[in-house]
């Protein structure tokens, strides 16, 4: 008898979590499967286009220039904020004073609002008025004009990614408080340096954490929309299509060209892609990751 | 590096590191602050200008930049924060009551199917954001919703995965006992958990509280999909409204704006430091 009462207790208790995921996850997901093979462009009802939407977008240039230039943006962004954070977390675990402080101001920028983050980076990369700029007159160098620039563009962005390098380092600062000092001791007696310590102790130590960390800014890069957006819309002078990424593109075709076949399509890609991504990773890191006591 | 580095020359060159890094960090944020202190044209001005010139006149031409934001007659700033203040109240009591709840019925509740539910809850945390908010926008809009803020915060009110996920971690880290001796006390599960789960669980429901507030108060795309009237505008959408409104935002009050908007974030981080830290280094720790 119990167990039958706490059964359907179990389910009342999860029933807020049940109904929303149905009604705000589970449909949209649905809808959004269905839509991906209708041309819908909103005002009129969906038809049914079979695999069409599918098809267009290997034809599509602005698809893959975009998908492209995520890519892109992810191949680069990704390992150069790792490998920043871990460099930080590193110098901060040699114990020394005010690392509090320090670990707050790098932590602080992860906390500033993107449409804010956009409107600072936006004033910093001006061509003619902007910090950076100025300081590189200073040294004798003639900045470009970063965010109008197709070729400069990139950097630009992933510079202000890596400005939101502060959470992965307090993550990995905490980690690397785990590893047991025992293991440095070891290694320090068979005479390796902080160098080699860092390479051969804290990293494998660290491994699943940072793979848990890369597969976090995956599904991160293949979303990245509010800086590139709102910096392209405050640059009327630029290429519009210079940091044109995928969920801009998705976003365009759903809310602005009325094409919402096409942007389902583009979003089960899109998830598709993260997907396999995600498996790719942890394929590689099979090797590569130590699990303590696995 | 690790352990504490051996020599002062060592240690010298890890303070000057740091000390430049902290610093590249925090200068975007300084020289945003330090702009809305200054008039237009000496923030675009054809030298660099470091500080406000004269100094005497900056606290009141900053007094001025912050005026000028403030009663912008075409950009509302006072109903921006409003609005998200609504939206942040509603969407934070939602968040945490809805997924305290749930995360109880996970961890404390032996009922058939938990096991796979639970892994659909996790599940769930690998769908972005941008695949379902098509759909989305148009079941809100069915629902009559689209023009109003409900789509911001009703949804917090089924709970957030990654928050039923951390507090059930945190409820297992419960002694049983506590709640078992309060069942044979004649508890129901309803008196459990409010008489104690939800005292002795404060700490992770402040954490879940503070991490969504922070999320409503920076997030950008769900407004700028849901919210199709200017009067609805949250202060995120607001700031980028002010920067595109006809006419040259000068610099100055675009900073003062972004300032404005950051101000309340930060004070919170220097109110909790701990708890961001600690919240943030736990859950990629466990994660």
């Amino acid at each position: 008898m119990t167990d039958r009462r706490e059964n359907i207790s179990g389910w009342i208790w999860i029933s807020p979590w049940l109904v929303g995921f149905l009604a705000f996850m589970l449909a949209p997901a649905a809808l959004s499967l269905y839509y991906s093979f209708t041309e819908y462009p909103l005002l009129e009802a969906p038809v049914w286009v079979g695999m069409e939407n599918y098809g267009r977008m290997l034809r599509d240039e602005v698809f893959l220039t975009a998908l492209r230039k995520t890519f892109i943006y992810g191949a680069i962004s990704i390992p150069l904020s790792t490998a920043l954070a871990l460099v930080i977390a590193a110098l901060l675990s040699a114990k020394i004073r005010g690392g509090r402080f320090y670990q707050a101001a790098v932590f602080l920028p992860t906390l500033v609002p993107m449409a804010a983050s956009a409107m600072v980076w936006l004033w910093l990369f001006n061509g003619e008025y902007g910090l950076i700029n100025r300081g590189l007159e200073l040294i004798g160098i003639d900045g470009p004009n970063w965010l109008t620039s197709t070729r400069w563009v990139m950097t630009a962005i992933v510079i202000v990614s890596l400005w939101g390098v502060g959470q992965a380092v307090v993550v990995y600062y905490a980690a690397m408080k785990e590893v047991p000092d025992h293991l440095y001791e070891a290694a320090s007696m068979d005479g390796m340096g902080p160098a080699r310590r860092f390479w051969n102790v804290t990293l494998p130590m660290l491994s699943p954490v940072v793979l848990f960390n890369v597969v976090t800014l995956i599904i991160g890069a293949m979303q990245v929309f509010v800086i590139p957006y709102i910096i392209t819309k405050a640059t009327p002078g630029g290429d519009p299509r210079a940091m044109y990424f995928y969920t801009m593109y998705m976003y365009d075709n759903a809310f602005v060209y009325g094409k919402m076949g096409y942007a389902s399509a583009m979003a089960w890609v899109q998830l598709l892609v993260t997907l396999v991504l995600t498996a790719m990773t942890f394929a590689v890191s099979r090797k590569a990751v130590y699990y303590r006591g696995g | 590096m690790n352990g504490r580095a051996r020599t002062s020359w060592g240690r010298f060159g890890v303070h000057a590191v740091l000390i430049l890094t902290a610093a590249a960090f925090l200068l975007p944020l300084v020289w945003m602050a330090l702009t809305s202190t200054k008039t237009g044209s000496q923030a675009a001005s054809g030298a660099l200008q470091i500080l406000p010139s004269p100094l005497s006149d900056a606290p009141a031409q900053t007094v001025e930049n912050y005026r000028a934001v403030w009663t912008d007659p075409s950009v509302s700033f006072p109903l921006y924060l409003r609005n998200t203040l609504i939206v942040a109240l509603l969407s934070v009591a939602g968040m945490v009551l809805s997924s305290a709840v749930v995360a109880y019925g996970f961890a404390r509740i032996r009922w058939r199917g938990r096991g796979v539910m639970f892994a659909i809850v996790l599940a769930t945390m690998m769908i972005p954001f941008p695949v379902i908010m098509g759909p989305l926008y148009i079941i809100f809009s069915k629902l009559g919703w689209i023009g109003s803020l409900k789509p911001l915060w009703v949804p917090a009110w089924f709970g957030g995965a990654f928050n039923i996920f951390l507090l059930r971690q945190f409820y297992m880290g419960i002694p049983r006992e506590l709640d078992e001796a309060a069942r044979i006390d004649g508890c129901s599960h309803w008196g459990t958990f409010w008489r104690v789960i939800v005292p002795l669980s404060r700490p992770a429901l402040a954490v879940v509280a503070l991490f969504h507030f922070i999320y409503v108060w920076n997030d950008f795309l769900a407004p700028l999909i849901f919210l199709t009237h200017r009067d609805q505008f949250t202060l995120a959408l607001g700031l980028q409204l002010y920067q595109s409104k006809a006419g040259n935002t000068p610099w100055n009050l675009l900073m003062a704006a972004s300032t404005m908007v950051i101000a309340p974030v930060f004070l919170l981080f220097l109110l909790a430091q701990r708890t961001f830290i600690g919240g943030v280094a736990s859950e990629g720790v466990k994660g």
